[in-house]
């Protein structure tokens, strides 16, 4: 058997790595290596310094709080967000310089196509999604008056699965080099002959390592949902945010496995020589469009829903009343579920499957704007006669219902097969999809970031650079991605290192200013981290309730204690919490029992690096390491299913000291106890 | 005012004053099915390909060629007589006899390796025939889905074995019944997706 990659410079001890794998020669690559370099010796610098170490191990790497990990997703994804962002500047920068003739920009072929491909991969992997999952960590659990989560140890597992995709994927940027092969990696130029180099394999490996901890992540949240729901709390006396949560993981427990499979398909054409996706051998490439899109779609609803269900829990707040048409939006929320199966082939319209297949799913299509319509006008009518707040959440939550009506609209533009023989593959389809994720799923999570933040940590965010980042961010998307669309019309099409009509090139120094904008928007929002951070005595929640919220969440602490609620909470209302408020619930200061938690858990940890090995070394094709990873991995697990003193008690006493913090707390904040 | 059942005004209740204790694992059942489910899409995803590539030859051998209907027949008894015999197992289990339980799970895994000796004899002999998973695309997709069925087997044995180390040093408590339930869904799935295998890539490749 000869195998594609056995040629002469394969190594059995180091596989395909050599010396040559370093991109020594690309300065760009070298200066973020230095760069990244001297950050990461300061950031282990000072961790040493303040010798932090063992708070981090004990109280946060180790931890199977759902809040901990919750927030432990959000500066993974931040700090991606930083990664993606640099390369869309980049992107953005290529093209405004080099449109016409002669103009040519900075960055040679090789490096942009990887550039957009990684940008692609890590904005929805690696921000949108553990931001995604990430707000369900923190918020469901609190939201179903649950303890924790169905299964914490897998929990903490699944965290560190998706920071092992990240690993891989990062490490991509300094030994050898990431795909050229666009987000989703469609063969033939995926396979083997086409693109030779680890790329597509770093592809490969970053995602299949972070799916399955996504997948884990998923059964974990729908049986949470399912089983560890406060008595009384119905299925439709769940919050809105539950019940797209909810969705959002049936969604991923029916799709990500498709990705898994599609993926080790690939990687079997890529290292076995196998022809499911090839041009020869009797392989089929548009099987793979399919496979991919049978996945690819449902997770845009996976990203999509929660922002939803962000907007429904900060409208009803900040408007004062409860949730116009909560019914409906459940319903709502199920129908895109279901619906969001039977779309995919709109992605590929040009396949050319025949007009009757295309009008299938030209209508099935049409049909999502239905009840994604249906939720705009319920969230219209909340506030309509409400009592409007505009703090920052609900400023996020306005820009959003603009934003994405018109992201909706384009939608429904390339929905229509004919249309969409136009504009497919065009920048006008890169300005619909930018459209709805950043104006629907990046402004629902910042929605959301802002409005949890001080049940999760304790404090409120600084105002005044919120505002700012804010302005910055829509007034920034909307100068980057409108000329897209204009650019689209033109016939500009996608992922072009360089445009020859020089008549596009005012449209893109405009595109390249809206995302200056944004970069502005970025770094005024970490300065309102930082500030917020800085000032978190004069930002400090005392009350539990900063907003007036009508969920459980904010009728416990800030930040909630480990153990959430001293008493489980008994449900009678959709708007829990408004309930209790409204009926005189007065907050027990006596008689607290033990409370049972789960034991903190290093396998987790081990697991996520034991999975960066694994995947590093089948992208390098390093087999003895292969093995010897896949062996401890199992061994792991193994070892861990021995251990059955996962569990131990809070002590009464405890929890009584905590809550009388609080009673001291809120007589100082002088609400009576 | 200690323990108070009925907080706030009137007769509502808002909370419990007593912890309920939730039995550790009740949502482990749960969750396991889910697995079950994501993974029967797995196989879904194999067989589809095998669908739309398992007549693709590209000139190489197709299924009359490299199919053996005898060694498939004893293949297929060894494993439905597996989960017969694990379901011995769990009625062992039901009745209290670890030793009863242990030998049964001993008896399955043999059944579980024979089926996989078979298998790979099988593939051996395929590969020695030029019949390999780069010759064509109906190769590959039999290939996978058949290796991958086969890969779950491994992984089940490899988990029967550790069980059995953990019911004889733990005996049949509570933890135990659970992870031997949990195998039982994971190894009669494993016979169902063989079901499945046995039709559409053996029988329907013969009779075409």
């Amino acid at each position: 058997m000869k195998l594609p990659f056995a040629d002469e410079t394969y190594s059995p001890i180091f596989g395909r790595l050599s010396l040559q794998s370093l991109p020594l020669h690309e300065t760009i690559v070298v200066v973020t290596f230095i760069a990244v370099a001297i950050g990461g010796v300061v950031v282990v610098g000072a961790i040493t310094y303040f010798r932090l170490w063992g708070t981090l191990w004990r109280d946060w790497f180790t931890s199977v709080d759902h809040k901990k990990i919750g927030i432990m997703y959000f500066v993974l994804a931040f700090i991606m967000l930083i990664r993606g962002f640099s390369d869309a500047i980049m992107m953005r920068a290529q093209q405004a310089l080099s449109v016409g003739p002669g103009h040519y920009g900075y960055l040679p072929p090789d490096h942009f196509n990887q550039v957009f491909s990684a940008h692609g991969v890590i904005m929805i992997f690696f921000v949108a999604m553990p931001m995604v999952v990430g707000l369900m960590n923190v918020v469901v659990p609190l939201q179903i008056g649950a303890r924790d989560v169905a299964f914490p140890y897998l929990n903490n597992a699944s965290f560190w699965l998706t920071t092992a995709g990240v690993v891989i994927t990062m490490l991509s940027l300094f030994i050898g080099n990431y795909s050229r092969a666009g987000w989703l990696a469609m063969p033939p130029l995926s396979e083997f002959k086409q693109s030779p180099d680890v790329g597509v394999d770093y592809f490969i490996w970053g995602l299949q390592v972070a799916g399955v901890g996504t997948l884990l992540s998923g059964i974990n949240f729908v049986v949470t949902i399912i089983k560890m729901r406060a008595p009384g709390m119905t299925m439709m006396k769940m919050p809105v945010f539950v019940w797209t949560a909810f969705c959002t993981n049936i969604l991923i427990v029916a799709a990500f496995p498709v990705l898994t499979a599609v993926l080790a398909l690939l990687a079997l054409d890529r290292v076995a020589g196998m022809h499911f996706f090839t041009n020869d051998g009797g392989g089929d490439m548009m099987m793979y469009v399919n496979l991919i899109w049978i996945w690819g779609h449902p997770e845009v609803y996976i990203l999509i829903l929660p922002a939803f269900g962000v907007f429904s829990e900060v409208v009803a707040t900040f408007s004062a009343k409860r949730l116009f048409g909560y019914t409906s939006m459940v319903y709502a929320t199920i129908v895109i579920t279901i619906l969001a199966y039977l779309v995919w082939l709109h992605h590929f319209f040009t396949m050319g499957a025949g007009a009757d297949v295309n009008s299938f799913f030209a209508i099935t299509t049409m049909i999502i704007s239905i009840p994604t319509g249906a939720k705009i006008f319920n969230w219209l009518f909340t506030m309509y006669r409400g009592r409007i707040r505009y703090e920052l959440p609900m400023m996020w939550t306005l820009a959003f219902m603009l934003t994405f009506v018109i992201g909706g609209m384009t939608g429904v533009m390339l929905a229509v097969p004919p249309a969409d023989f136009v504009l497919h593959n065009s920048l006008f389809l890169v300005a619909h999809f930018h459209n709805v994720i950043i104006g629907g799923v990046l402004f629902g999570m910042f929605a959301g970031i802002t409005y949890w933040w001080p049940k999760a940590l304790g404090f409120r965010l600084d105002r005044k650079w919120g505002v700012r980042s804010f302005w910055l961010w829509v007034v920034g998307f909307y100068i980057a991605f409108m000329p897209l669309y204009v650019l689209g019309f033109m016939g500009v099409t996608r992922r072009l290192q360089h445009i020859s009509n020089p008549a596009a090139r005012p449209w893109f120094e405009i595109a390249a200013f809206g995302a200056f904008l944004i970069a502005l928007g970025i770094a005024c929002m970490l300065i309102q981290f930082y500030v917020s951070i800085r000032d978190r005595e004069r930002l400090r929640d005392t009350t539990g309730d900063p907003w007036n919220g009508r969920t459980l969440e904010w009728s416990t602490a800030s930040p909630a204690p480990a153990y959430n609620f001293a008493f489980t909470p008994v449900v009678h209302e959709v708007d829990a919490w408004h309930d209790m408020k409204n009926r005189g619930y007065v907050r027990p200061e006596a008689g607290f029992n033990a409370i049972h938690m789960p034991k903190n858990t290093a396998t987790g940890v081990v697991i996520g690096a034991l999975g960066t090995v694994f995947g590093f070394a089948m992208v390098w094709q390093i087999w003895w390491l292969v093995i010897l990873s896949g062996l401890a991995l199992f061994a792991t697990v193994i070892t861990h299913s021995f251990n059955y003193d996962r569990s131990f008690h809070i002590p009464a006493e405890e929890v009584t000291r905590t809550e009388e913090d609080r009673s001291r707390l809120l007589a100082s904040a002088g609400i009576p106890a | 005012m200690s323990a108070v059942d009925h907080a706030g005004g009137g007769a509502e209740t808002f909370y419990r004053a007593e912890e309920h204790e939730h039995p550790e694992g009740s949502n482990t059942m749960l969750g396991f099915w889910i697995y079950i489910m994501s993974d029967t899409l797995i196989f879904a995803m194999l067989f589809a390909c095998f669908a739309v590539l398992g007549r693709h030859y590209d000139g190489g051998p197709g299924p009359k060629d490299v199919f053996d209907i005898t060694l498939l027949a004893l293949n297929t008894t060894m494993l439905l007589c597996s989960s017969i015999t694990y379901g011995f197992a769990m009625i062992s289990m039901q009745n209290g006899r670890t030793g009863g339980t242990l030998g049964w799970l001993l008896v399955t895994a043999l059944f579980g390796m024979a089926f996989v000796g078979i298998e790979l004899h099988e593939f051996a002999g395929m590969i020695a025939e030029g019949a390999t998973p780069e010759r064509s695309a109906f190769l590959s997709s039999f290939f996978t889905l058949v290796g991958t069925h086969g890969t779950h087997v491994t992984i089940g044995i490899i988990w029967m074995f550790t069980l059995m180390a953990q019911v004889s040093r733990k005996g049949l408590n509570a933890a135990n019944r659970r992870r031997l339930m949990c195998l039982s869904m994971f190894w009669h799935f494993l016979d169902v997706i063989w079901i499945g295998v046995f039709t559409v890539v053996y029988l329907l490749g013969m009779i075409q």
